[in-house]
C-alpha cells in the first residue's frame, strides 16, 4: 500500500498540548515538513518561547531550546554565532514577540541576524488566558479589555511584517494565514522559502502566521476561522512585505547598500533649506556652557 | 617565564577570559566596567570569536544563555543596574544548569547610584541574583593579578558544576592598573554531550530547559542541584588569612576593601594590637570554615566593607555567637581609608581588654 500522508519525522510521536481547533497544531506540521523535505532537522536548533508554544522544545525532534519570555530572538542570535552552520528558528507569539520581546526582535532583525522567526499571531494572550496583546484588534474584546481595546488609551494594534520590513537586516518578511487549505499550502512555501534563505545566508526572516485562538475568542474553531477572515486580515493583510532576493538581490548587506543609492521617494533627494544657524557656531555656545556645568 | 606586565583590571580580566577559552562576549556599555567590553571588541574578533554589543543588559545576558547551550565559554560583564537587568538572564542559567561567567564591576546603588567603587551588591550576588532556588558561584577578586586568576578560573568551576559563576569586583579594580602575570592559553575543555549542537540523527534530541509543570519534577532538580552545592561547599571555599594565629581581633574583608584592612592590621600590629585579618576569596560558598577556624583566640570580629553592611550577616553566621561581631563600612563609592579602619580597631581593642580586666565587651 503507498503512503500518501504521515507525520513528519521533525515532528515527535507525543500529543500536542494545544486546544482543539488551535492552529499551532497545522503551523508545527508545515515547519516540521520544511525541516523534513531540506533534510535540516539534524542540524536545526530551535528556540521555544513562552506563552502557549512553551513547550515546542516537546514536539519538535530537533535539538531545542526554551528562552525567556520575549528573549528568543537574543538566544537564537547567539546559537547562531557559535555555530552558522547550524540552522536557528524561533516559534514566537505576538506577546513574546511583539511586547515583552520587541527590543530583542527589532535588533535581531536590524543586525539582519541569520535566524527564521516564525510568529504566530493570534491577536490575544492565550496562555495566560485571553488578555489583550499589542495585536488586538481595535475594539477587540478581551479579559484586559473588557470594554473592547479603546486605542486612544491603549494605543493601536502593531503591524509586526510592515514595521520590520524597513529594517535593512530583514531578508524576508511575509504574513501567511492558516485559515484556509489554500492558505495553508502558501503558508508552507513561505516557512520552507524562509529555512531556504537562511541556509543561503541571505539575511533575517520572519514568517507572521495569523491564527485563531478560538478558546480565548469565544468561537467555535470553524467561527474563529470565520472571525479571523472578517477582522483580522483587513488589519492584517497577507503577502510579502520584503524578500530581497525576490528584489533581485543576494543578501540584506547588498540590498542594504543599494537602498542607500536609491532613495524611494522624491522629496527625500530634496535639499533641507537651512533655518538654523549654522553648525560651526554651536560649539563656541556649547563650549561656554560647558564650563558652568 | 611568563612575563609581568601592567594592566588595568578590567583588561587584565579580558585578556585572561579569551585565554581560558571564552569565545563569546556579549555586553553593553555601563561604567566602570566599559573597558571590558572595549578590550573583547578589539580582540574577540581576531581570537575567532564573537563580540557582539546587544541591544540591552537583558539581551546580552540571555545571549549568554544562548551561546552557553550551544556549548560555548560565554561571558557577559556589566556594573551593578546592569546586573538587576541580568538578574532573570541568570536565573534561567541556573535553571537550565547551563555554565557561564557574568562580572560585576560594582558602583553604587541602590537605583542608579554613581559610578565610584562599592560593594553594596553582596547579597544580590550571594542571595537573589534573580527568582527562584538557585545560588552562584561568587569569586570576589582583590588585585588585578587576581582579576585575570578568578576569571581564568571561573569557566572551569562553570563547567565543572554546571552553574553561573560571578567575579564580583568594583570599580575600583577594574579601573586601577597593577603588574600582573596573564594564565598560559587554555587548550583542553570539558566534553558538553547535552549542548545544542544538532544532533546529526546519531543521538535523541537535546532539550535546554527549566519549565518543570509537575511540582514533583521541579522539587527534584531544585534537590539535586542543591545536592550539588553541598559539593561545592564542601570543595570550593577558599579564604585568605592574615596574622590571625593570635589575633585578638579578627578583620574580614573581601575585594579591594581587603587592600585597605589589610593596611590598617599592619598600622594595628606596629601600635602593639593583636589584629588578623580574613579574605574571603569565594562569597558563595562563603567561607564559613575559615572563619570558625580562626577564633582561637579572638576577642571579637569587625568586618570591614564598602557598603552599608552585608557581608557582616554571613560572618555572623559562621561567627554564631562565639565573639562580637562589629561592622564599619562606608557607602556611596566612598572608599574607607585605613585610619578609618584602624579607629575602629583601637576602640574595639579597648572593649576587649576592659572585658578581660573585669566588664563584659559582649
Amino acid at each position: 500500500m503507498k503512503t500518501v500522508f504521515e507525520r513528519p519525522h521533525a515532528l515527535c510521536d507525543v500529543p500536542f498540548t494545544y486546544c482543539p481547533g488551535c492552529t499551532h497544531g497545522i503551523t508545527h506540521r508545515l515547519v516540521a515538513e520544511a525541516l523534513d523535505e531540506l533534510g535540516i532537522e539534524g542540524t536545526t536548533i530551535g528556540v521555544a518561547p513562552v506563552g502557549c508554544s512553551v513547550l515546542a522544545y516537546e514536539f519538535f525532534a530537533c535539538d531545542m531550546i526554551q528562552a525567556a519570555h520575549g528573549r528568543a530572538p537574543a538566544v537564537a542570535t547567539a546559537i547562531k554565532r557559535v555555530n552558522p552552520a547550524n540552522t536557528v528558528f524561533t516559534y514566537q507569539g505576538d506577546g513574546d514577540l511583539a511586547s515583552i520581546g520587541m527590543a530583542e526582535t527589532v535588533h535581531a532583525a536590524s543586525r539582519g541576524d541569520n535566524i527564521t522567526v516564525i510568529f504566530v499571531n493570534n491577536a490575544i494572550y492565550g496562555m495566560t488566558g485571553g488578555q489583550m496583546a499589542p495585536t488586538s484588534l481595535a475594539k477587540q474584546v478581551t479579559q484586559t479589555s473588557p470594554y473592547g481595546r479603546d486605542v486612544s488609551s491603549d494605543g493601536f494594534p502593531i503591524r509586526v511584517c510592515e514595521m520590520l520590513a524597513t529594517l535593512d537586516g530583514v531578508a524576508l518578511a511575509q504574513r501567511v494565514s492558516m485559515d484556509t487549505p489554500r492558505n495553508v499550502r502558501a503558508a508552507k512555501k513561505a516557512i520552507k522559502k524562509a529555512f531556504e534563505y537562511q541556509i543561503e545566508g541571505v539575511g533575517y526572516t520572519i514568517i507572521e502566521v495569523v491564527s485563531t485562538c478560538p478558546t480565548n475568542w469565544g468561537l467555535a474553531p470553524t467561527d474563529a476561522m470565520e472571525w479571523l477572515r472578517e477582522n483580522m486580515l483587513p488589519h492584517y493583510p497577507l503577502g510579502v512585505y520584503r524578500d530581497v532576493k525576490a528584489e533581485g538581490f543576494a543578501d540584506v548587506a547588498e540590498a542594504a547598500l543599494a537602498r542607500d543609492a536609491e532613495p524611494e521617494c522624491d522629496p527625500c533627494t530634496e535639499p533641507i533649506e537651512a533655518s538654523e544657524p549654522p553648525f560651526e557656531d554651536a560649539p563656541g555656545e556649547v563650549g561656554s556652557q560647558a564650563g558652568d556645568v | 617565564m611568563a612575563e609581568k606586565i601592567l594592566m588595568k583590571g578590567n583588561e587584565a580580566l579580558a585578556e585572561s577570559a579569551i585565554r581560558a577559552g571564552c569565545r563569546c562576549f556579549f555586553g553593553y556599555p555601563i561604567t566602570p566596567q566599559t573597558e571590558v567590553a572595549a578590550y573583547m571588541a578589539k580582540r574577540m574578533a581576531k581570537e575567532g570569536g564573537t563580540y557582539l554589543q546587544a541591544e540591552s543588559e537583558i539581551a546580552a545576558i540571555n545571549m549568554v544563555y544562548g551561546a552557553a547551550a550551544a556549548g560555548a565559554r560565554a561571558m557577559t560583564s556589566s556594573s551593578s543596574p546592569g546586573i538587576s537587568l541580568k538578574g532573570e538572564g541568570i536565573s534561567y542559567m541556573a535553571g537550565a544548569d547551563l555554565p557561564g561567567v557574568i562580572v560585576n564591576i560594582q558602583r553604587g546603588g541602590p537605583g542608579l547610584g554613581g559610578i565610584q567603587p562599592s560593594q553594596s551588591d553582596y547579597w544580590q550576588a550571594t542571595r537573589a541574583t534573580g527568582h527562584g532556588d538557585f545560588h552562584l558561584i561568587v569569586l570576589a577578586p582583590s588585585t588585578v593579578q587576581e582579576m585575570a586568576d578568578d576569571v581564568f578560573e571561573a569557566f572551569d568551576l562553570a563547567d565543572t558544576y554546571r552553574t553561573p559563576v560571578m567575579i564580583l569586583a568594583d570599580g575600583m579594580l577594574g579601573q586601577m592598573m597593577e603588574p600582573v602575570v596573564l594564565p598560559e592559553r587554555k587548550t583542553e575543555f570539558p566534553e558538553k554531550p547535552w549542548a545544542l549542537t544538532g544532533h546529526k540523527n546519531q543521538r535523541p534530541h537535546n532539550i535546554v530547559n527549566s519549565l518543570h509543570l509537575k511540582p514533583e519534577d521541579l522539587e527534584r532538580f531544585s534537590v539535586e542541584r542543591f545536592e550539588r552545592y553541598e559539593t561545592i561547599k564542601a570543595n570550593e571555599q577558599r579564604a585568605e588569612t592574615f596574622l590571625v594565629d593570635d589575633a585578638e581581633i579578627v578583620l574580614v574583608a573581601f575585594g579591594a576593601c581587603a587592600r585597605i584592612a589589610r593596611s590598617a592590621v599592619n598600622k594595628a600590629r606596629e601600635a602593639g594590637i593583636n589584629v588578623g585579618l580574613i579574605r574571603p576569596i569565594t562569597l558563595w560558598p562563603f567561607p564559613t570554615d575559615a572563619i570558625e577556624a580562626s577564633l582561637g583566640t579572638a576577642c571579637a570580629v569587625l568586618t570591614v566593607e564598602m557598603n552599608m553592611g552585608q557581608m557582616v550577616d554571613d560572618v555572623r553566621l559562621a561567627v554564631n555567637g562565639r565573639v562580637p561581631v562589629e561592622f564599619f563600612g562606608r557607602a556611596g563609592g566612598i572608599i574607607p581609608t585605613p585610619a578609618e579602619v584602624l579607629a575602629n580597631i583601637e576602640a574595639l581593642a579597648e572593649r576587649c581588654s576592659a572585658a578581660k580586666t573585669g566588664g563584659d565587651a559582649r
